[in-house]
């Protein structure tokens, strides 16, 4: 694949294997924002002198690019600064007035977990299998016991790489009155996503893990949930009318998009967009990276895995039997390879599993099988050392 | 020696060492041979905070001076701990305060450098430090 469009691999000669933390950002990406900050640099929303204009014109289009990767409308969808804000500003706007009870699985990044908690909202479990699989009669006998709840799940866990059913919990929680939130932080990159065709109510993206800026992502929501909601924060270019007695509104989505926004990372995150459009033979690079890495990992006799569920994608978790994970992810530093080791924001499953933590390969599309070889070997190293 | 004395000292160790795996190989070696912490010390209140690996600090006085021990799961975290304990177990508060913490970078070693929030080191050395103005405030 073409490492050849990532400045980031020009001059250095680093394995990078923390995607799913975040990705390298493509040149288009850079010259996006670089264009925007030399050329056009202006406020959108306010004003009408033609670089403003130009401003708002490109970061609409970003809006209208990113509802149309999810199959969605443009007015569906709320810029915020990732999936981190997303989730918070629905348990803000929306499910802490109109639910008791939010309905989440024990894979949850933290992310999906603490917002709900901060605002005291009662949570109900949905357990997970020995392989990390998601217990669907568990999942109608916790909704058929909470209906009317709010039920909000990974599309993909950041940890193990399991990809949940989405579209069956949406429809079994639909059955039961509940409306749904998918965080969809480490699929946007990954797998194909259609908000219509899975009938999500909210569906939270953040950008930094598809080759775009870091500081931008976005909230879908069907836009009659979206009217209902109050506003996140209070600030410029979300008004309809200020006095000191009474304000009003502007409809959504800008009635969530107070103050200025991440203006040259929404323009960033439009061009990752048509570049992640550009990729192809995208799934079948992950499935035979996944595949390889899990076949040269179990190659070892000292190789703990925590799911042998088929339904995986993008990432891989693993530990070597007594040594610490911590480790072996100095030791990788070391040989210049990246990826990430520890709890990885998802303490509840790991307290499950009894583990402290993971070593975690994630993948992107510039990632190759001879990268995964070199992986072993270091491995093989760092292993040797601890022994 | 001063505490100033056996950060060079430590440092000239280091430099030895062309390779970095060979450098780490030593710091493993140290890790290895740290003296465990009686179990009475592995509770929350001597956890440093660091989310990467577990380390338990004690910290104690004895005829003025202030001396250090301590244990972690990860053998590499217990190896920069050793060169930690080395550096300031055994002095008076007052010199450990006169020890700025920023002589460590000449060690060279990523993991004391970083200021990371995840960084159990830097969360060691904030503990090292806290105990010794703690001390010295006491008198």
């Amino acid at each position: 694949m073409n490492k050849a469009d990532f400045p980031f691999f020009q001059d250095q000669d680093i394995i990078y294997l923390d995607n799913a933390a975040t990705t390298q950002k493509p040149q288009v990406v850079l010259d996006a924002m670089n264009e925007y900050y030399t050329q056009y640099c202006s406020n959108t929303h306010r004003g009408s002198h033609d670089l403003g204009n130009k401003a708002t014109q490109e970061y609409e289009d970003t809006r209208k690019c990113v509802a149309e990767f999810i199959g969605a409308q443009p007015h569906e969808l709320i810029f915020t600064k990732g999936t981190t804000e997303s989730i918070n500003l629905l348990a803000s706007s929306y499910v802490k007035d109109n639910f008791n009870t939010v309905i989440l699985s024990e894979l949850e990044h933290h992310s999906n977990i603490l917002p709900w908690q901060l605002h005291e909202l009662y949570l109900e479990v949905i357990p997970v299998d020995k392989d990390l699989n998601i217990d669907l009669d568990g999942f109608e006998k916790l909704v058929r016991k909470h209906p009317n709840s709010f039920v909000a799940l990974t599309h993909i866990s950041n940890a193990f790489g399991i990809v949940n059913p989405v579209k069956e919990i949406i429809s079994l929680s639909h059955k039961y009155g509940c409306k749904v939130l998918i965080d969809g932080a480490q699929a946007l990159a990954h797998v194909p996503i259609d908000v219509k065709e899975l009938n999500a109510d909210f569906y939270a993206v953040s950008a930094h893990k598809a080759y775009g800026p870091t500081g931008i992502g976005a909230l879908y929501g069907k836009y009659e949930l979206l009217e209902k909601m109050s506003p996140y924060q209070g600030g410029g270019s979300m008004i309809d009318d200020v006095s000191f007695e009474y304000s009003t509104f502007l409809d959504p989505p800008f009635r969530f998009e107070a103050g200025t926004q991440a203006i040259a990372e929404a323009i960033g995150f439009k061009a990752a967009l048509l570049y992640l459009k550009g990729l192809t033979s995208l799934k079948e690079h992950n499935r035979t990276l996944l595949t390889y890495a899990k076949k040269r990992l179990l190659e070892r006799n000292d190789v703990e895995l925590y799911t042998q569920a088929k339904n995986v994608c993008g990432n891989i978790s693993f530990n070597i039997k007594d040594i610490h994970h911590d480790d072996i992810g100095i030791l990788l530093s070391k040989q210049n390879i990246m990826l990430r080791t520890g709890h990885h924001c998802a303490l509840p499953i790991m307290k499950k599993l009894a583990i402290d933590g993971t070593v975690r390969l994630s993948f992107a599309h510039y990632n190759s099988l001879d990268e995964i070889d070199k992986t072993m070997t270091a491995l093989d190293k760092a292993v040797g050392m601890l022994r | 020696m001063t505490t100033h004395q056996t950060i060079q000292q430590i440092h000239d160790e280091l430099e030895l060492f062309d390779d970095v795996m060979d450098k780490y190989e030593y710091i493993i070696e140290l890790g290895g041979q740290l003296q465990s912490l009686d179990n009475a010390y592995k509770t929350h209140l001597y956890k440093v905070q660091g989310c990467q690996s577990q380390i338990w600090l004690h910290p104690y006085e004895k005829e003025g001076k202030l001396y250090f021990e301590a244990d972690g799961d990860a053998l590499i975290a217990k190896g920069l701990v050793d060169i930690l304990i080395r550096i300031y177990s055994g002095h008076t508060a007052q010199e450990i305060l006169g020890t700025d913490s920023a002589e460590l970078k000449a060690l060279n070693l990523s993991e004391i450098i970083s200021s990371g929030r995840q960084n159990g080191i830097a969360s060691m050395l904030k503990r090292i430090y806290g105990f010794a103005k703690g001390v010295q405030d006491a008198r």
